[in-house]
């Protein structure tokens, strides 16, 4: 059988991949590559050409305008506090769906992915129907003086449906694979539960929290469907980024929405290149 | 077997835990689960039954299905060549690729609308080209699958990529070396290995192509009864107070997602999609 590691095969020259008795490369690398390029980067360079061509004084008056400032705090804001709600739950979630046993564990794993499976307009307009002051849960809250539909609160509550799996299902695994042996040794060592927790469990879980945490946010701040029934929409108080170019776009101001979508698409990249980098360092400190 | 007291948590402590999350599901995802079939069958039977035959419904119903047996097929080829490319062979690059292929997971669904409308637009860059040959996207069907296509682009690629990656080549150069061809291998080997995890990818990929709304509110225009999908369809109806019959199409898509979940786990239970961590 050939060996494929790196230092033992030299490619030959004018070849740039490693050879292999496998045919096929040339056409499905080819077909990747192309569809690729057709469908994600030309029309997502379309984008940052079209920020590059309307000129620095026009990009800022819209792309940085008050109103739009106002949009990224809201929605990178909600995101976050999401964010933050579904590590403490997604977290707990996962705990306990992990380590215990209890009557209809199947059926609230499979509940759990949920917010993947159903449509955002659906969850959206059923959160509405939830929290809206005549809601089911919003009658009682009014009494109370808590608002949720039609403030950032409702925001959060919509960001915090569509963002669960992802804490979960990140979180999940590792915890699984977690080794009984160390919580043991922890434990022989006189340890107490929640200075094992601490100390043992949580520092190994925790980078595969933050990365449910970063995809959960980044999924938030681009989230359009489930939030837009529940927000209410008003400019500068609950319109986040994402509506703005649509309601720029209905304007047809097309360099408006571009401004707006680029400064918004620079963020998300920034926090994937965060989340790469952290899983590197991470593969780095384990070695796997 | 004796319980180790000292790795696991006391009864209540364990009963504490499990009654919160329990709590915050019931809240957070049952609740509006119930909502939606509560809310359509709220005036009972038969004004969901008109809400979800009525013709703009129906008309709804065949554009999302149509649209999902384009854009499904469509990824479900490109996944595979994808995951074939990358996990086959060795290349500089590799990672670059596979981060480009997850791009469009961080990209938010109305940016996904809005660089088509860039792009085949009335203003956009190829407008004036397709408009003089008289070839409609933006505001049209095209636009829509287009949309649809970008936003579930790395569904079923991401599934098999791990999975492929796990099974390794080893069975691929058996068949080779035994003088099989290179279609054959991937019929006869490749393909019997990959299909659960396939059907898993193409499960997400349609419940997601059939439920999008960002993306597709964006260039389709809403036009009664030409563009637009289910979900639109439960947008106009809900701004327009029709609350039956928004949640009553909305139960479609509920129901939709519902069938997702139970094939999804029933893949996951029978056939060990996610190998390792199991055994």
């Amino acid at each position: 059988m050939p060996s494929h590691s790196p230092s033992t095969i030299k490619r030959p020259p004018g070849s740039w991949r490693q050879p292999s008795v496998l045919p096929g490369f040339r056409l499905t690398f080819g077909l990747s590559v192309t569809w690729l390029t057709l469908i994600v980067l030309i029309p997502l360079a379309t984008i940052f050409m079209k920020s590059a061509g309307m000129g620095w004084h026009e990009f800022v008056q819209v792309g940085l305008s008050n109103r739009a400032l106002a949009a990224y705090r809201l929605s990178f804001g909600t995101a976050a506090v999401a964010g933050l709600v579904n590590a403490v739950f997604g977290l707990l979630v996962a705990w306990v769906l992990v380590r215990y046993t209890f009557p209809g564990h199947k059926v609230v794993s499979a509940l759990v992915d949920l917010p993947f499976a159903l449509p955002t307009a659906v969850a959206g307009i059923a959160l509405t129907a939830i929290y809206a002051p005549n809601g089911w849960i919003g009658q009682y809250l009014e009494p109370l003086g808590i608002k949720v539909a039609f403030t950032p609160l409702g925001i959060i509550v919509a960001l915090v449906f569509i963002g669960l799996p992802f804490v979960v299902r990140s979180v999940e695994p590792v915890l699984a694979d977690l080794g009984k042996d160390v919580e043991e040794a922890a434990a022989t060592l006189g340890a107490s539960r929640l200075q094992t927790f601490n100390r043992v469990i949580f520092p190994a879980i925790f980078p595969a929290l933050l990365t449910g945490f970063a995809l959960a946010f980044a999924r938030g701040v681009g989230e359009y469907g489930s939030v837009i029934f529940i927000s209410g929409n008003m400019p500068g108080r609950t319109e986040i980024a994402p509506l703005l170019i649509v309601t720029q776009l209905e304007q047809y101001a097309y360099n408006g929405a571009t401004a707006i979508a680029t400064v918004m698409m620079l963020a998300s990249f920034g926090v994937l290149l965060a989340l790469n980098l952290l899983q590197a360092a991470r593969r780095r400190r384990y070695g796997a | 077997m004796t319980r180790r007291r000292t790795t696991t948590e006391g009864t209540a402590a364990r009963r504490l835990l499990i009654a919160l999350a329990l709590a915050f599901l019931g809240f957070f995802l049952l609740l509006p689960l119930i909502a939606v079939f509560s809310e359509a069958l709220k005036q009972g039977i038969g004004p969901f039954l008109d809400a979800v035959t009525s013709d703009d419904a129906l008309s709804a119903i065949r554009l999302t299905l149509l649209v999902a047996a384009i854009s499904v097929p469509v990824n479900m080829v490109f996944g595979v060549a994808a995951s074939w490319a990358i996990t086959k062979f060795q290349f500089p690059g590799k990672s670059l690729l596979i981060t480009l292929i997850d791009l469009p997971f961080s990209v938010s669904p109305v940016v996904s609308g809005l660089i088509f409308v860039l792009l085949f637009g009335a203003h956009g860059w190829f407008g004036p080209w397709l408009a003089e040959h008289d070839v409609k996207i933006i505001f049209a069907v095209p636009g829509i699958v287009l949309a649809t296509v970008f936003i579930t682009f790395p569904f079923i690629a991401r599934e098999l990529i791990p999975l492929m990656m796990e099974q390794g080549k080893d069975d691929e150069e058996a068949a080779i070396s035994l003088g099989a061809s290179g279609w054959q291998t991937f019929w006869h080997v490749t393909l019997p290995n990959i299909r659960w995890g396939l059907l898993y990818g193409v499960l997400l990929c349609n419940a997601r192509a059939m439920g999008e709304f960002g993306a597709v509110s964006v260039v389709s225009g809403h036009i009664r009864g030409e563009t637009n999908t289910m979900p639109l369809h439960v947008e106009i109806l809900y701004n327009e107070y029709d609350f039956v019959g928004a949640f009553a199409v909305a139960s479609l898509l509920a129901c939709l997602a519902l069938v997702t979940l139970v094939a999804k786990t029933v893949l996951e239970w029978r056939f060990d999609i996610h190998g390792s961590a199991k055994h």
